[in-house]
């Protein structure tokens, strides 16, 4: 059956060209393992935050106030679209943690002295719930415990409201408001320094004088409710009780962050594959083409016995397709099973009570959709010449190649070699051949800096933020805001060498129809801890009476210098300005507004205050300022910029040891399989000449130098072409990050170009390496008898 | 670029340049073994131009494959010059090749990326000893084509090139299989004049193959192959030159 020996023609040309293929079928396979490993992970993360958040009641609108009374919980369930209502006092402590010098921060969050809260319940996973009236019994959050070693039984030691408090712990807890744990204006969460601390509501109202009142609200609404309006009700019922802006689920941290990541894994799982697909693309067509030419006579026979051209061509697509299926199942099982593994590298980086993984089968369908595609554009040029191939042209031997004398020619004969000549010719001959293989190699080095860039551009992040913007080694606010003299106290401490005072305010800034919320930070004129930063990463001096907003935030109002813009500060007497735009800050994480320091207390008509401070210690203190800030009743929270720039490392080196792995692993896998490629089917075009200057006398390191000559040629001419195209995929993949709370620069340094060229050139060597075993088993004698 | 000798001239005078000694070459094995050498025991004469003559299949090429260090035989051993060639190993043998074969080709196996001109440089810039590339081309009347490319030449000026190519690095020895076997007999003819006058100007020994016998009639030396074995060695009284052939 005729069909059925094209089949058996097919399967051995697979064979014979196993090699290649499987090298092929490996680009593809990496680029699909990306999408299926991307997809599997968001789909599963997804899930799991889905079911977390039913589960656990996750609210859907949250805000904060000084002190409302309890009473207004009915006016705010009265309000259209509101489902649930729940009530809760929420501030903040400094822990005494033996195993820190500085005091850890605990979130203080209430719960009910009665039955479970109806919205943000915690999940209790060690120890029990608090009984009602013991006023000492909380949960704390599983992580911190962790990384202090303390379970159910232990005590923590609390400054609340002023007042050592000496608390039981009775269980451990997580929440889906946790999930990612992170400080406003920290890189990454700091496990061992911020804790959650669930209390009774009595003992939270009795430390900080609520009784029969709140000072957050959570709500749930009806289902497919826009949180807009409810949110807008919500800050006019709040707006006399202190209220500092009301936000939907969108705008809550851990969300946003949770939502960020998931967003991102969908943009990458698409660019990523889409970009190594084309690469694969690119390959096949190389192979695909080259391997026509090979069998023009066999093509012309098979026409001339009557197949028709179809039939002929589909067997040449028939072979693109297995590469592309062989490519598809390999990617798919490896992704399937990477997907596994990154998702439990997820749920514990996010904080996730279970795991759950889970691969929508429609996933599958994607993956041969992208193999396909690649195929198909791989296969296009190919097929379309073996349609036109005419069966008597066919089988007649292709003509031979006419080369010409170019200005290798023009150079003193010593300079080229014969070798060298044949080089440049057999590029000349075929230019768009060399140049498609090139620029298969530039992709593929390309792909190495897409995959490896991000470490420069954390790094990047990490130097600005933490050694140019902020250089001081401690930030302590306080509890409330205190008169600027107390930033004497704080100098006269022992082995303080510089304090910088700030205080930050909650504002709602407004543009036209758009508004943001944020707590601005009113700054000293020329601040040298702590300072917002141009594009050159130049210091901004604070304007006297203006604005300075973080680029992505002047971007969200479509603010420019000079737009005056409306500052409704929700604090005190809430007083309305009204500030130009005087410069942007070049700000790598989440939003921020500067403002003079003084300008905010006039604004404010208060007397010169401040709610933190920035210090300068000197080392040889040693322990001494730490412990004193352990033991100060006005000290909120402490945070040690050593520990941020530690735990950014950490995090980061962890993630890269991951991810950069697999990433390096499977860019290498890319540029070994485009040399490969080449080099193979240079060879198998070649083998003859190659065979010829066996039989001439030339060592096989000789014959092999012509043909690895070419490929080292193009390599060293693909190599700055790599850069570039790297520094566009990399490009491509920072746009993969919502800007809003994480601007990836766009950061690529020399080691990395260095690390790319490497990787490909190591991907050389090995394939001179599988040449120069193949030119040993040339077979001398069959040259001799047999014509081109 | 040259290698180490691995062949050293420790010749007596009028010692044969090969020295073969019941060489046999078998291929396959069992049932299937095609015996393609049988016992051979033959020597080659330094300066000779000997034509090896049978038909094919007979073991001609098999015979030249392995006094070109591109083949082992089986069993018996080959000596060059003094030097065991069954000895060698595939390193030695490229240098061997290097330093004292030239080939040529039936189908002159040029590089067609290469003019005629280069083709040959890519031999003498790894021989010891070479002439210069020109001087190659003027031996077999090509000076006025040094600068084609072979699709620019004939197939009789493709084989000279070959030949000069083979020559340019004085070889002691030069093989050529069936050099005229792809041309037509006028151009066949003047690839012979230019192999004889080779062999004479340069004193290289020179092994030609054919199944053409009227080729046998220029040749100092005839080996006739049958069936694997060198059947009969005659020295012919009266050596024609290459124009008064025909075939």
């Amino acid at each position: 059956m005729a069909l059925g020996t094209l089949n058996r023609k097919l399967g051995r040309d697979l064979w014979r060209l196993r090699g290649q293929v499987l090298a092929a079928a490996l680009i593809i396979a990496t680029g699909i393992t990306l999408l299926v490993m991307a997809r599997g992970v968001m789909v599963s993360l997804e899930v799991i935050r889905d079911s977390y958040y039913e589960r656990n009641h996750f609210a859907q609108v949250f805000a904060s106030a000084k002190r409302a009374p309890e009473r207004l919980a009915r006016a705010i369930a009265d309000l259209p679209g509101v489902r649930q209502v729940e009530t809760r006092i929420v501030e903040a402590a400094p822990l005494d943690m033996p195993d820190l010098r500085e005091p850890a921060t605990a979130q203080l969050i209430s719960l009910p002295e009665r039955g479970r809260p109806g919205l943000n319940r915690p999940l209790v996973r060690h120890g029990r719930w608090i009984e009602p009236g013991q006023r000492d019994e909380i949960l704390l959050s599983e992580k911190f415990a962790a990384a202090h070693g303390l379970g159910p039984g232990d005590r923590l030691r609390a400054t609340i409201n002023g007042r050592r408090r000496d608390l039981a712990i009775v269980g451990l807890a997580l929440s889906p408001e946790f999930i990612y744990a992170i400080a406003p204006g920290d890189l990454l969460p700091l496990e061992d320094h911020n804790a959650v601390v669930w209390m009774g509501r009595d003992a939270l109202a009795a430390a900080f004088d609520l009784d029969g009142a709140f000072n957050n609200v959570v709500l749930d609404l009806s289902p497919g409710m826009d949180p807009a309006p409810v949110v807008r009700a919500l800050d006019g019922l709040l707006a006399r009780y202190g209220g500092i802006g009301a936000y939907g689920r969108k705008e809550q941290p851990s969300h946003a962050y949770l939502d960020a990541e998931i967003e991102g894994l969908r943009s990458f799982g698409l660019v990523s594959p889409a970009i190594i697909l084309a690469v694969a693309a690119f390959v096949l067509n190389v192979i695909i083409g080259r391997t026509i030419e090979t069998e023009r006579e066999q093509i012309g026979l098979m026409k001339a016995f009557g197949y028709s051209r179809w039939a002929v061509a589909g067997h040449y697509g028939a072979f693109v397709l297995a590469i592309a299926a062989l490519g598809a199942v390999i990617g798919s099982a490896l992704g399937a099973w990477l997907g596994w593994a990154m998702t439990g590298f997820y749920a514990d980086f996010f904080t996730f009570p279970y795991l759950y993984y889970d691969l929508d089968p429609a996933v599958f369908l994607l993956a041969a959709l992208f193999a396909v595609a690649s195929g198909a554009l791989g296969m296009a040029r190919g097929l379309a010449r073996v349609l036109a191939l005419p069966p008597a042209q066919a089988m007649r031997t292709a003509p031979p190649a006419v080369y010409r004398r170019g200005w290798v020619d023009r150079l003193p004969a010593g300079l080229v070699s014969p070798t060298g000549r044949k080089v440049k010719r057999h590029i000349g001959r075929w230019p768009v051949r060399a140049a498609l293989t090139a620029l298969g190699i530039a992709m593929a080095m390309g792909t190495v800096v897409s995959m490896r860039f991000m470490d420069d551009s954390m790094a990047f992040i990490i130097d600005v933020q933490y050694n140019r913007a902020q250089r001081q080694d401690l930030t302590v606010t306080f509890t409330r805001a205190q008169a600027a003299r107390v930033r004497h106290d704080l100098a006269a401490l022992p082995g303080v060498r510089a304090v910088e005072p700030f205080r930050m305010v909650p504002v709602r800034l407004r543009l036209g129809a758009r508004s943001e919320r944020i707590a601005i930070q009113g700054l000293v004129p020329r601040p040298v801890l702590s300072r917002p930063l141009d594009s050159r990463q130049a210091p901004i001096p604070v304007p006297e009476a203006g604005l300075t907003l973080s680029t992505i935030l002047a971007q969200k109002l479509d603010a420019h210098p000079g737009d005056a813009v409306i500052v409704e500060v929700l604090e005190g007497r809430r007083p309305v300005l009204r500030l130009p735009l005087a410069a942007t800050a070049d700000d790598y994480v989440g939003k921020s507004a500067y403002m003079g320091l003084a300008a905010l207390n006039r604004a404010l008509d208060e007397a010169a205050s401040i709610n933190g401070t920035h210090l300068m210690v000197d080392p040889a203190a040693g322990e001494t300022p730490y412990r004193r800030l352990k033991d100060a009743p006005l000290v909120r929270s402490v945070s040690r910029r050593a520990v941020n720039i530690e735990t950014a490392r950490k995090t980061m080196a962890e993630a890269m040891l991951v991810f950069s792995a697999v990433f390096t692993g499977f860019a290498a896998v890319i540029a070994f399989g485009v040399l490969y490629n080449g080099a193979r089917v240079a060879l198998s075009e070649q083998g003859r000449e190659l065979a010829s200057l066996r039989v001439l006398g030339f060592t096989r390191g000789e014959a092999a130098g012509v043909l690895v000559g070419e490929l080292a040629l193009l390599t060293v001419v693909a190599l700055p072409l790599g850069g570039v195209l790297g520094y566009l995929f990399a490009w491509a993949t920072t746009l993969s990050y919502d800007p809003e709370l994480f601007r990836v620069p766009l950061r690529v340094e020399p080691r990395t170009y260095v690390l790319a060229a490497g990787v490909v050139l190591a991907a050389l060597g090995a394939s001179a390496l599988v040449v120069r075993r193949r030119v040993a088993r040339l077979n001398l004698i069959d040259v001799l008898k047999t014509r081109e | 670029m040259t290698t180490s000798a691995p062949v050293q001239d420790n010749r007596p005078a009028a010692e044969p340049v090969y020295r073969c000694r019941g060489l046999s070459k078998v291929y396959g094995q069992g049932e299937a073994a095609v015996h393609a050498l049988r016992d051979v025991t033959m020597d080659v004469g330094d300066g000779e131009l000997g034509v090896i003559l049978g038909a094919s299949g007979s073991g001609k090429s098999t015979l030249l494959n392995i006094l070109g260090g591109l083949d082992h035989p089986t069993a018996g051993t080959v000596h060059f010059r003094g030097t065991d060639l069954t000895a060698l190993d595939d390193g030695d043998l490229t240098a061997y090749r290097r330093r004292h074969v030239g080939f040529v080709f039936q189908f002159y196996n040029l590089m067609p990326s290469l003019t005629a001109r280069e083709n040959v440089a890519l031999v003498t810039d790894i021989a010891p000893d070479p002439m210069a590339p020109e001087d190659a081309l003027a031996l077999v009347d090509l000076e006025g084509r040094m600068d084609h490319f072979p699709a620019q030449l004939s197939g009789g000026e493709q084989q000279r090139v070959a030949i000069a190519r083979a020559i340019a690095k004085r070889p002691d020895v030069l093989f050529c299989d069936e050099p005229t076997g792809a041309l037509d007999s006028r151009t066949g003819i003047r690839v012979l004049e230019a192999l004889q006058r080779v062999n004479k100007d340069l004193g290289a020994t020179t092994l030609l193959i054919t199944h053409n016998a009227v080729i046998a009639g220029m040749a100092d030396r005839v080996y006739r192959v049958v069936d694997g074995r060198v059947d009969q060695v005659t020295e012919p009284d009266v050596r024609h030159a290459p124009a008064d052939l025909d075939w």
